[in-house]
């Protein structure tokens, strides 16, 4: 209390400095105090700003929806997993007992899933139901066909590297002839897909550039615009992070309200597409929810958009800011 | 409180505006700053607070060396000095009050505190029944006096006024004039860049005069009679 009452004489100057405490408070009522009068600036200027924010809004929204798209073909393509398989042929040579021997060994690696035997008769039913070849392997004396283990990955088949190994592997052990890995278009389309994500990725940061840039325009305007209010203030002892916090809470409601309106907008495409959606999948007997953003992406998509919008704020403020200095 | 040691400004266009300049204001001290247009009273005024550097000479403002003071120690040097100018320097945007309390939200005061003083200003230049009028909705003498009420709102040590009244007649003028006699018989010290001689010459104070960027009298406030 004696500062202030310092305050009061106007020669005390020396006492004027407040303690650590008053100034804490004050530094956060000033930050206060720009986060209200910036999102008040906003709101006086509803038509200008809701333009700059439907920018930030689309410009965010299209790489979620890719990003939307993509997990949603993935959540299709995941059950395909289970389809791949490793045909293991073995030499003729083999028994049907060393095949099931080496099926159960097999079972016993982490990388495999599931192994299992097929016997040279049994291989001989199989052909001869699925080929219709039957009449010519009639013609045969001898079974032509060797024992076969077939092998399931212990792993998701995204991993073409490991899977590529795995085949490699199996192909090594005693008595395998070849080893075939069947879905190769399943790994393809993995591959197609792992294009598209980078594709998005890099949508994604044109768009996050493109954000950053409007963001940093329109605060630039803004600057330019209170040009006198920024020279008064340095005159009466503003210090430049004061003069910058305005400015740099506007880039944050720019990004978190553009964020916002992106989100509403994928929502909204989503729902537009959920009908038909639905029908394809019912026309091919299936039932497919088209999957959502989770909570997790879409509080990711506004925290990117808040550094968006600070980020192009704080380029705007930081090349223009410095230029103004009263005369 | 102000001090001028051998102080010469050039500008870039190489004109010379202050040439070896001397001069000591003490504290608590009235002095007005005389000469026609052009002989350095403005630019005298900007190096005291800062919005200048001199080219040479030493300046120390409220014992601190302004040679050595640093640029991010500006803003906290210039809550000291209260300056008002010709052309007022109000935001349009903003009523009166807001316009006073400005130094008072850049110095981080409270907002009681800040409503406290700012109707203290105000009231001191009778215009607390206009807190909530926008400035363009003011007369010139009143812009001046919401301009002058912004300026000593913080309480700062030092006044500096840069024709003050040079927008205004003779009895607003005198008003004006009678406004700083005010803040200095409480201890603020003031400098007033005025030409208009037929005004600040009754009023007894000291009297610096400039020609062409140098010194051409300075009348002690005894040797200048009305």
């Amino acid at each position: 209390m004696s500062a202030r009452s310092a305050n009061m004489s106007p020669r005390g100057a020396k006492s004027r400095r407040p303690d650590v405490h008053a100034r804490a408070a004050a530094w956060a009522l000033s930050h206060a105090r720009s986060l209200f009068f910036s999102l008040g600036k906003l709101y006086r200027a509803p038509m200008a700003s809701l333009m700059t924010m439907a920018v930030i809004g689309v410009a965010l929204a299209l790489p979620t929806g890719l990003y939307l798209m993509l997990s949603n073909l993935e959540a299709i393509s995941g059950g395909w997993d289970e389809s791949a398989q490793i045909s293991l042929f073995l030499e003729q040579s083999v028994s049907d007992e060393k095949a099931e021997a080496l099926a159960k060994e097999l079972r016993l690696r982490d990388d495999v899933g599931e192994a299992r035997a097929i016997g040279k008769e049994a291989a001989l039913a199989e052909f001869r139901e699925l080929s219709g070849f039957g009449a010519a392997l009639d013609a045969l004396s001898d079974n032509p066909l060797p024992a076969v283990v077939v092998v399931q990955p212990g792993m998701a088949l995204k991993d073409p590297l490991r899977i590529q190994q795995l085949v490699y592997d199996l192909e090594k052990q005693p008595g395998v002839a070849r080893a075939q890995l069947d879905l190769q278009w399943v790994q393809r389309l993995y591959a197609i897909m792992e294009t598209a994500q980078r594709g998005v990725l890099v949508i994604g940061t044109m768009l996050g550039l493109a954000v950053l840039l409007v963001v940093g325009n329109t605060i630039r305007l803004d600057i330019q615009n209170r040009r006198d209010e920024i020279e008064v203030a340095k005159l009466i002892g503003a210090t430049d992070a004061f003069i910058r916090r305005p400015f740099l809470y506007g880039g944050i409601w720019y990004g978190l309200l553009g964020g916002v309106l992106g989100l509403v907008m994928v929502e909204a495409s989503l729902g537009f597409l959920a009908e038909p959606v639905n029908r394809l999948a019912g026309l091919y007997g299936g039932h497919f929810e088209l999957l959502d953003l989770d909570l997790g992406s879409a509080a990711m998509v506004l925290l990117i958009a808040i550094g968006l919008g600070l980020g192009g704020s704080w380029l705007a403020v930081g090349r223009h800011l410095s230029d103004i200095e009263p005369r | 409180m102000i001090l001028f040691q051998n102080v010469s400004k050039r500008y870039p266009t190489g004109q010379e505006a202050l040439g070896q300049l001397n001069l000591e204001v003490d504290a608590g001290e009235m002095a007005f700053l005389t000469g026609h247009s052009g002989a350095g009273k403005s630019t005298l005024l900007k190096l005291i607070a800062m919005i200048e550097r001199p080219s040479r000479g030493h300046i120390v403002v409220n014992g601190k060396n302004l040679h050595n003071l640093p640029k991010r120690r500006i803003p906290q040097f210039r809550r000291d000095i209260g300056i008002i100018f010709q052309d007022h320097h109000l935001l349009h945007d903003r009523s009166v009050f807001d316009n006073v309390a400005l130094p008072l939200i850049i110095a981080g005061f409270r907002q009681q505190e800040i409503g406290r003083r700012v109707r203290a200003s105000l009231d001191k230049v009778g215009l607390l029944h206009k807190e909530k009028a926008f400035p363009v909705t003011l007369s010139t003498g009143e812009q001046q006096r919401v301009g002058i009420a912004r300026a000593v709102v913080n309480r700062p040590p030092i006044l500096l006024a840069d024709e003050p009244t040079g927008n205004l007649d003779p009895a607003l003028s005198r008003e004006i004039m009678g406004l700083f006699e005010e803040f200095n018989q409480v201890g603020t010290t003031i400098l007033v860049a005025s030409h208009d001689l037929d005004l600040i010459t009754p009023m007894g104070k000291r009297m610096i005069s400039l020609k062409d960027g140098r010194l051409l009298a300075d009348q002690a406030a005894a040797e200048v009679q009305a």
